[in-house]
C-alpha cells in the first residue's frame, strides 16, 4: 500500500459520512463515564435517531476537563475541541434541550465556556484525536489521518530513515527518565539479535497520574501505530503492551483496536501489503507499582515474578527472554506518528533546547480545573496551574505543586516560574515523571505529602534489596512520628541518613527514588518538620 | 554464576582495585576479582556457584568517574576501571545495611543455633555494628518445624534467596520460591505449605548449607551447635557446567 491509497482510502470514509454536517460528541473515558456518561449518550442517541441523515451522535475519547464531567460537545463535523460549543455536568434529562441546540442557540444553563485558557492555552499533539473520534472505530482514525505515518514509514522511508527522524526530532522518554527515544532505538536497531521485541509500557501507577489511561482510551491506534513504526526501524515483529488491570476500559479499546487493525490488514502478517510483519499481545499488569521498571516489567511479561534485576545488561541488549528489547511509555509511542507524519525537524521546533515537543499532564489536587491538558515544553509552572488549571478553588493560598509521583517531588510557589521540562525540574529536586502534578493548597501538611509517598513506597516495595524494603519502612516510621509530633531532633537526622543511603544504595529506580518526597519537602519546607519535633 | 575451567576468546584486562593493579577475565564480576585477589568485600546474598542476585546491596563499591554506586556481584570488570570498595561513605552505608537488616526481624544471637558461626553477625563485627539507630520492629513470625530434619526460622532470615537459588539452580528441586512484597516477603515451600509436606523437596540439605544466618538449620542444634559448609557449592556448580 502506497500514501496515495491510504488518502483515497480516508476520503472514501469521509465520503460515506459528507452528509453529516453536525456531531454530538460524548465524553467516554473512563472519568465521564464514572459521572454517569453512558446514559447521557444512550438518551442523546435515542433522541436522535438517524439524525435526519446530518446529525449524529458519538462516544468519544477525553475532552480533558475531567472536573465537569460528563462533557458533551456539539460541533461541526470537522471542529476541534477549542471551537465546539461545550456542555458540562450533563444529565440525560438535558438530552432534549441539547439536541434542540444542534441546530439552534446553545443551552446557556450548561455551556461551558471553551474560550477559557484551558482550552486554548493547550497545544495538542498526543491528544489531537482525544475528544474528536470514536475510539472503538477504525474509520474514524484513518478519517483523521491515522495510519498514514505508519504506510509512509514502510513504503518510503527504511528503517535508518525512520530512526533519523526520530533523532531529529529530540523525543525524550515521556514515562518521566526523559531517555532520548530516537538513542534508545538506534542501540536495539544496532543490538544483533534473530529475534527482537517492543514494548509499550501502560503500567502508570503514580497516585494522581491518568494521561496514559486517557490515551489508550481515547486514541488507542495511535499506540499501536507508533509501536509498529518502531518495530520496523529496530526489526522486530512482535510487540507487547504492557497495561495494569486496573484500566479496564483501556485494555477493552485496546483489544477493539488490535482486532479492527488486523481486520483492515493494518496489524500481523503483512502490514498493509508490505513486507512487514508485527503482532501485539496485550499483557495485563496484576497491580504491582515496581513492574513499571522495565526489568521487572519484562520479568512479568516472562511470567515471572515481577521484581527488577541489576542493569547492565540493558534491555536494549538483554532483554525479553534476553532478546534485545525497545521499551518506551505510551506517550512516547504517540508522539511517533505525528514526527513521521510531519518531520523530526518540526517536532524539534516545539518545546525548549533540550526537551522537545510537548508533554501531557494529569492536573490534580487543590485546583479549580482537574483534568488533563497537553503543553509545550517550557510552559512555566504558573501558566499551567493559574491559567489553564483555573487557580485554587475557595479563595486559598497556593502552597506547593508535586510531581514526578512517588519519585518527585514538591515545588513551592518561589519556584513557579520556571519553565516545564525535563532539566529544569531536576534542579528543582524534583522530576517530570509520567506527568502527575497534584496541587497543594495553603492547608496541606508537607510532612503529611512525605508520609503519603513514603507508605506508597513502602507498601509497593518488592522486598529484593534491603534497603527499599527495610528502608522505606524505617522512613516511614519516622515519617508518621515527626507527624504526630513525636519526632525528635535525632530521628530527624536519622531520617537524612536513611534518605541517603536508600536513595545511593537501591537496586531499582522505585527504592532510588522513594527518598525524593522527603528530600524535596525538607528543602522547601524545612521549618514545618522543625516545628513538630519535640525537645529531647 | 561459576564458570566452566577454559573459556575461549574471553581478553584479560587489567584494573585497579582500592589502588592495586590487578588483572582479571573481562567476565568476571568485580566481586569475583575481589575475592580471588583477597580483597574483602562484604555480601550476604552473592554466592560462588549461584546467579547473581544483588538485593543486599552491601557490595556496593565506587567507580572512579561514576557518580553513582555500583553492586560488585552484578557489574563485570572492564579495561582501565578504578575501583574503591572502602571509602568512609560506603563504610557507613554499609552498617546502616545491616543494622536495618537487624532491626527488621528477630536477630538475637545469645540465643541462636548460629551464633558464632553466622555471616550477619560476623559482617556486623566488621562493619562496627555496636548499637542499631532504627527502631526494631518486634514483629513475630513463625518457625516451620515440620520437616524431619530441618528447620526454617522466619525470624532469623534475611530474604537472600540464597535458598531459592540453589534449590532451583543446583538441586533443580525448586521447592523455595518468595511470596509477598516489600516487608511482607517471605520464604515459602512449595505452595506456601509446612516445609514437611513438600512434595518436591529432596532432603538434600543444600539450602541449610548456604544460608547465611540461623535461619534455616538441622533439627535439634542448639545454640551456637550449627556449622554449615558451603565448599561443595563452587565444585559442583563447576561440575555442572562442564558437563
Amino acid at each position: 500500500m502506497h500514501p496515495e491509497d491510504l488518502a483515497e482510502k480516508a476520503a472514501q470514509i469521509r465520503a460515506e459520512t459528507a452528509a453529516i454536517k453536525r456531531e454530538v460528541r460524548v465524553c467516554m473515558a473512563a472519568s465521564c463515564q464514572s459521572s454517569g456518561a453512558q446514559p447521557v449518550l444512550a438518551a442523546l442517541a435515542d433522541i436522535c435517531g438517524d439524525g435526519g441523515g446530518t446529525c449524529h451522535v458519538k462516544g468519544v475519547g477525553c475532552m480533558g476537563l475531567c472536573s465537569a464531567g460528563p462533557l458533551v460537545a456539539v460541533a461541526d463535523k470537522d471542529c476541534t475541541l477549542a471551537n465546539a460549543v461545550l456542555y458540562r455536568d450533563v444529565t440525560p434529562a438535558d438530552a432534549p434541550d441539547i439536541m434542540q441546540s444542534v441546530c439552534g442557540a446553545p443551552v446557556e444553563r450548561l455551556r461551558c465556556p471553551t474560550e477559557q485558557p484551558f482550552f486554548q492555552r493547550q497545544q495538542r499533539i498526543v491528544l489531537e484525536n482525544s475528544g474528536r473520534i470514536d475510539p472503538d472505530s477504525f474509520k474514524d482514525y484513518v478519517a483523521v489521518g491515522g495510519y498514514a505515518a505508519l504506510v509512509k514509514a514502510l513504503s518510503e522511508m527504511t528503517p535508518a530513515e525512520v530512526l533519523r527522524e526520530v533523532t531529529t526530532s529530540g523525543l525524550r522518554g515521556r514515562g518521566g527518565g526523559g531517555y532520548p527515544t530516537g538513542l534508545k532505538w538506534s542501540t536495539v536497531a544496532k543490538t544483533a539479535g534473530a529475534q527482537k521485541y517492543v514494548i509499550c509500557n501502560a503500567d502508570e501507577g503514580d497516585p494522581g497520574a491518568f494521561m496514559d489511561r486517557a490515551v489508550l482510551e481515547s486514541d488507542p491506534h495511535r499506540v499501536l501505530e507508533g509501536m509498529m513504526i518502531a518495530g520496523y526501524a529496530i526489526g522486530a515483529n512482535k510487540g507487547y503492551v504492557y497495561v495494569r488491570a486496573e484500566y479496564p476500559l483501556a485494555v477493552e479499546r485496546l483489544q477493539t483496536a488490535i482486532r479492527k487493525a488486523k481486520g483492515a490488514g493494518f496489524l500481523g502478517a503483512r502490514v498493509a501489503d508490505t513486507q512487514f510483519n508485527f503482532e501485539v499481545e496485550i499483557r495485563l499488569g496484576a497491580g504491582a507499582f515496581v513492574c513499571g521498571e522495565e526489568t521487572a516489567l519484562m520479568a512479568s511479561i516472562e511470567g515471572l515474578r515481577g521484581q527488577p534485576r541489576p542493569r547492565p545488561p540493558y534491555p536494549a541488549e538483554a532483554g525479553l527472554w534476553g532478546c534485545p528489547t525497545l521499551i518506551n511509555n505510551v506517550e512516547s509511542f504517540a508522539n511517533i506518528a505525528p514526527i513521521i507524519r510531519n518531520g523530526g525537524a518540526w517536532f524539534a521546533g516545539i518545546g525548549t533546547e533540550k526537551s522537545k515537543g510537548t508533554k501531557v499532564f494529569a492536573l490534580a489536587g487543590k485546583i479549580q480545573n482537574t483534568g488533563l491538558i497537553e503543553v509545550p515544553m517550557g510552559t512555566s509552572l504558573r501558566d499551567i496551574i493559574e491559567q489553564i488549571g483555573g487557580g485554587i478553588p475557595d479563595g486559598l493560598a497556593f502552597k506547593a505543586v508535586q510531581t514526578g509521583g512517588p519519585s518527585g517531588g514538591c515545588i513551592p510557589e518561589q519556584h513557579l516560574d520556571i519553565a516545564v521540562d525535563y532539566d529544569s525540574l531536576k534542579t528543582l529536586g524534583t522530576m517530570m515523571g509520567s506527568g502527575g502534578m497534584i496541587v497543594m493548597d495553603e492547608t496541606a501538611c508537607m510532612v503529611d505529602v512525605a508520609r503519603y509517598f513514603m507508605e506508597f513506597c513502602m507498601t509497593e516495595s518488592c522486598g529484593k534489596c534491603i534497603p527499599c524494603r527495610a528502608g522505606t519502612q524505617q522512613m516511614h516510621g519516622l515519617l508518621d512520628k515527626i507527624a504526630k509530633g513525636e519526632g525528635t531532633h535525632a530521628d530527624l537526622a536519622l531520617l537524612e541518613h536513611l534518605c541517603e543511603v536508600v536513595q545511593a544504595t537501591s537496586l531499582c529506580g522505585l527504592g532510588q527514588t522513594a527518598p525524593n518526597p522527603v528530600l524535596s519537602t525538607l528543602r522547601y519546607f524545612r521549618d514545618e518538620y522543625e516545628n513538630k519535633l519535640v525537645s529531647e | 554464576m561459576a564458570q566452566p575451567a577454559v573459556i575461549p576468546n574471553v581478553r584479560v584486562v587489567t584494573l585497579t582495585i582500592d589502588d592495586r593493579d590487578l588483572s582479571a577475565r573481562e567476565d568476571e564480576t568485580i566481586i569475583e576479582v575481589c575475592r580471588e585477589n583477597h580483597i574483602p568485600i562484604p555480601s550476604l546474598c552473592h554466592l560462588d556457584g549461584l546467579s547473581v542476585w544483588g538485593g543486599c546491596r552491601l557490595c556496593m563499591v565506587e567507580l572512579e568517574g561514576q557518580a553513582r554506586l555500583f553492586a560488585a556481584c552484578a557489574t563485570r570488570v572492564a579495561e582501565g576501571m578504578r575501583i574503591h570498595t572502602m571509602s568512609e561513605k560506603l563504610k557507613r552505608y554499609r552498617r546502616t545495611i545491616i543494622e536495618l537488616l537487624f532491626a527488621e526481624r528477630h536477630h538475637v544471637c545469645a540465643v541462636c543455633v548460629s551464633n558464632g558461626h553466622c555471616e550477619l553477625q560476623w559482617l556486623a563485627q566488621k562493619c562496627g555494628v555496636d548499637h542499631v539507630r532504627v527502631p526494631y520492629r518486634q514483629a513475630a513470625y513463625p518457625v516451620d518445624s515440620s520437616h524431619e530434619m530441618f528447620r526454617l526460622d522466619h525470624n532469623r532470615c534475611i530474604l537472600c534467596t540464597r535458598c531459592v537459588r540453589v534449590c532451583d539452580e543446583i538441586e533443580g528441586a525448586h521447592t523455595w520460591d518468595i511470596m509477598g512484597r516489600g516487608t511482607d516477603c517471605r520464604v515459602i515451600s512449595d505452595l506456601a505449605q509446612p516445609w514437611g509436606t513438600s512434595d518436591n523437596c529432596t532432603s538434600c540439605g543444600k539450602c541449610v548449607q548456604v544460608c547465611p544466618t540461623g535461619a534455616l538449620v538441622k533439627q535439634g542444634t542448639s545454640v551456637g551447635e550449627m556449622v554449615k559448609d558451603q565448599h561443595f557449592l563452587p565444585i559442583l556448580a563447576r561440575r555442572r557446567h562442564a558437563q
